[in-house]
């Protein structure tokens, strides 16, 4: 079995989730190449082939021409994956490739099964096997493969094609300023759609507040205006890490729990016994949060 | 201008999945459906483009299933879709993405869509590989994940949505395709009176088989519940009772509550 794996690199640097595709063929026991535009002289620590087109050329985001330059390197390498992270850079591209080699795309592999690859299904609530025949494009979800070390260094293959592209990239957009850190916070709070409305929202800071905690949300929270972008918990929010997260109302989808699942202690309150919270919480309350989380706060307010 | 929005109807994911009998997919048993939450932005971004371009354009709204996506086709057409299209298919759930790409694909190059909207994903099945692939299929500009988005001078101009709070900004001559993200906008409630004049909007129905012509890539072997990784404590029963226990858990276990 070989894989080609497509790295990743943003605003000139090597994105360091580059080394979960390593560590993803390691676990599948594949031989592996890579690809990456980027910049020649920042190379990623890979002992194998590296197909390497300049950035300075291709772009960061130009993914007609990078297209190109992936089925290039599939036919110089034939391999029977090609395997990308499932990001914004990945699940871009990875469908215009799959189409090109005429062949099938797996998204969002988080595991190996019986002779072919895991998938979640129904917001992280079920499961998918699926099997493999032939090549395969897949995507792979991130953090579900741990990170092979960087070492060594690649041989490095140049690539080139002449540019072409649909879409013209017209430049990054920083991140809003923060006017809060949840990162340092050692007590988050956060509210969930389960809270129901905004006047609700409430409810869940004043548990933060009677705990001396940081109120956090999950997206649709933030989405709806209920509460600021800046206490969103995730991956297009923030990352986590506090001694307690208090989960109110928040399902558990995979996007969110990226975000917290490195806390100390993980509390949930859901009223769904099944929420996929429940996988990694230390303890699941399954109650109705508009009863329980004053409930909880006029106790601690003694 | 011809402007094309795709939606899918999904089940509540409040509700409890249990494999169907053919153990590849979850039984339709007791569950409530509606549109993919992705696809509520999708609608309501093509609506405002139709009102922005006024009578010189036409939104068309496409779901392939059973016969129970006409609700979610209603709703779009409640929401402002000028026609909608159902494409029927007792079983969607046994083609892969590719298929019902294809599908799609299959009915938007008889009609020479300029403008493609799709929902970043599906929530029941997630593949987030339906929209690209149907541009990759008709040759279209796409871009993913969109956060914002405007059209002027017929140029689009998209804000996609990276990783750790970073955008990017695109821009795209027409025929496109964009996916949209959650967040996109604020959809809208359908009114009651735009219920009633949707009742007179166009609904075409197209059998699957006059547009399926490709195998699946990929199937589904196995459709199950995640194993139970265990160690976490499950409490149930009385409101009261719970506050004690958690509040001892609370303070035994954690720095909270510790003065
Ligand atoms: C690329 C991408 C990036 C994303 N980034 C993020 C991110 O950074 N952060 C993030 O949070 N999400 C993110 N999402 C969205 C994510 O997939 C989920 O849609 C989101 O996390 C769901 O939020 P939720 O759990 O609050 O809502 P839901 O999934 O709707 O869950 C609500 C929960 O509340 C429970 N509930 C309802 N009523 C009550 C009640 N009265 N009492 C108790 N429980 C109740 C329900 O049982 C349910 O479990 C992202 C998605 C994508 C595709
Ligand atoms: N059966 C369907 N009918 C119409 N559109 C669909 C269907 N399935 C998926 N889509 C569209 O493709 C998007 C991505 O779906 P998926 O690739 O399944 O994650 C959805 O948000 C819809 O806009």
């Amino acid at each position: 079995m070989k894989a080609l794996l497509i790295g990743e690199s943003r605003e000139g640097k090597l994105l360091e989730s580059t080394y979960e595709l390593v560590g993803f063929a390691r676990q599948l026991g594949a031989d592996s190449a890579m690809f990456l535009v980027g910049d020649p002289g920042r190379l990623p620590g890979y002992a194998g082939k590296l197909y390497l087109a300049d950035v300075a050329q291709a772009g960061e985001y130009q993914p007609d021409l990078h297209k190109k330059l992936i089925l290039d390197a599939v036919e110089k390498e034939n391999p029977d994956l090609v395997v990308f992270l499932h990001s914004s850079y990945g699940w871009d591209l990875a469908p215009r490739v799959a189409v090109r080699l005429g062949v099938g795309q797996v998204s969002e592999v988080i595991g190996f099964k019986e002779g072919g690859f895991e998938l979640g299904a129904c917001n992280g609530k079920m499961r998918r096997a699926v099997k493999l025949q032939g090549r395969v494009v897949v995507t792979i979800q991130a953090g579900a493969f741990a990170a092979a070390p960087a070492e060594g260094s690649p041989q490095v293959e140049p690539l080139k094609e002449s540019a072409v592209s649909l879409v013209e990239f017209a430049g990054y957009q920083p991140p809003e300023p923060k006017d809060i850190d949840l990162a340092r916070a050692e007590i988050i709070v956060s509210a969930g759609r389960g809270v129901g409305k905004k006047e609700n929202v409430e409810v869940i800071a004043a548990l933060a507040k009677a705990l001396g905690g940081e109120l956090g949300a999950s997206r649709p929270v933030v989405d709806a205006g209920w509460v600021e972008h800046s206490h969103q918990v995730g991956t297009t929010g923030q990352t986590v890490s506090p001694k307690l997260y208090i989960a109110c109302g928040i399902s558990g989808a995979i996007q969110h729990l990226a975000g917290m699942k490195k806390s100390g202690f993980i509390l949930a309150i859901n009223k769904d016994r099944e929420a996929p919270i429940g996988e990694i919480a230390d303890v699941l309350v399954v109650a109705d949060v508009l009863q329980f989380v004053p409930a909880l706060t006029a106790k601690i307010a003694g | 201008m011809k402007l094309l929005v795709c939606v899918k109807q999904v089940p509540d994911l409040e509700s409890r999945f249990k494999p169907d009998p053919s153990g590849q997919w979850y039984s339709e048993t007791d569950l409530a459906f509606r549109i993919n939450e992705y696809d509520d932005y999708a609608v309501e971004q093509a609506v405002r483009l139709r009102e922005q371009l006024g009578d010189a354009a036409e939104l068309t709204v496409l779901s392939v299933g059973p016969d129970r996506v006409v609700e979610v086709l209603k709703k779009a057409l409640a929401m402002g879709c000028d026609r909608a299209v159902h494409v029927q298919d007792p079983a969607p759930h046994l083609k892969d993405p590719w298929q019902i790409a294809s599908i799609i694909a299959a009915y938007a190059r008889s009609q020479q869509y300029d403008l493609i909207f799709t929902g970043f994903q599906s929530q029941d099945r997630g593949s987030a590989q339906i929209g690209p692939t149907i541009a990759e299929l008709l040759g279209y500009a796409c871009t993913t994940t969109l956060v914002g988005f405007s059209f002027a001078d017929g140029v689009v101009t998209a804000t996609r949505e990276l990783e750790g709070g970073l955008k990017g900004v695109v821009k795209m001559k027409l025929p496109a395709l964009v996916t949209c993200q959650l967040g996109l906008n604020v959809p809208r409630y359908p009114t009651l009176p735009n219920i009633m004049k949707a009742k007179k909007k166009e609904l075409e129905t197209v059998p699957v088989a006059n547009l399926l012509q490709e195998e699946t890539r990929i199937a589904t072997e196995s459709f199950y519940a995640p194993e139970k990784k265990g160690g976490g404590m499950v409490l149930e029963g009385d409101v009261t009772e719970l506050v004690n226990r958690v509040y001892a858990i609370l303070k035994e276990k954690t720095p909270a509550l510790r003065q």
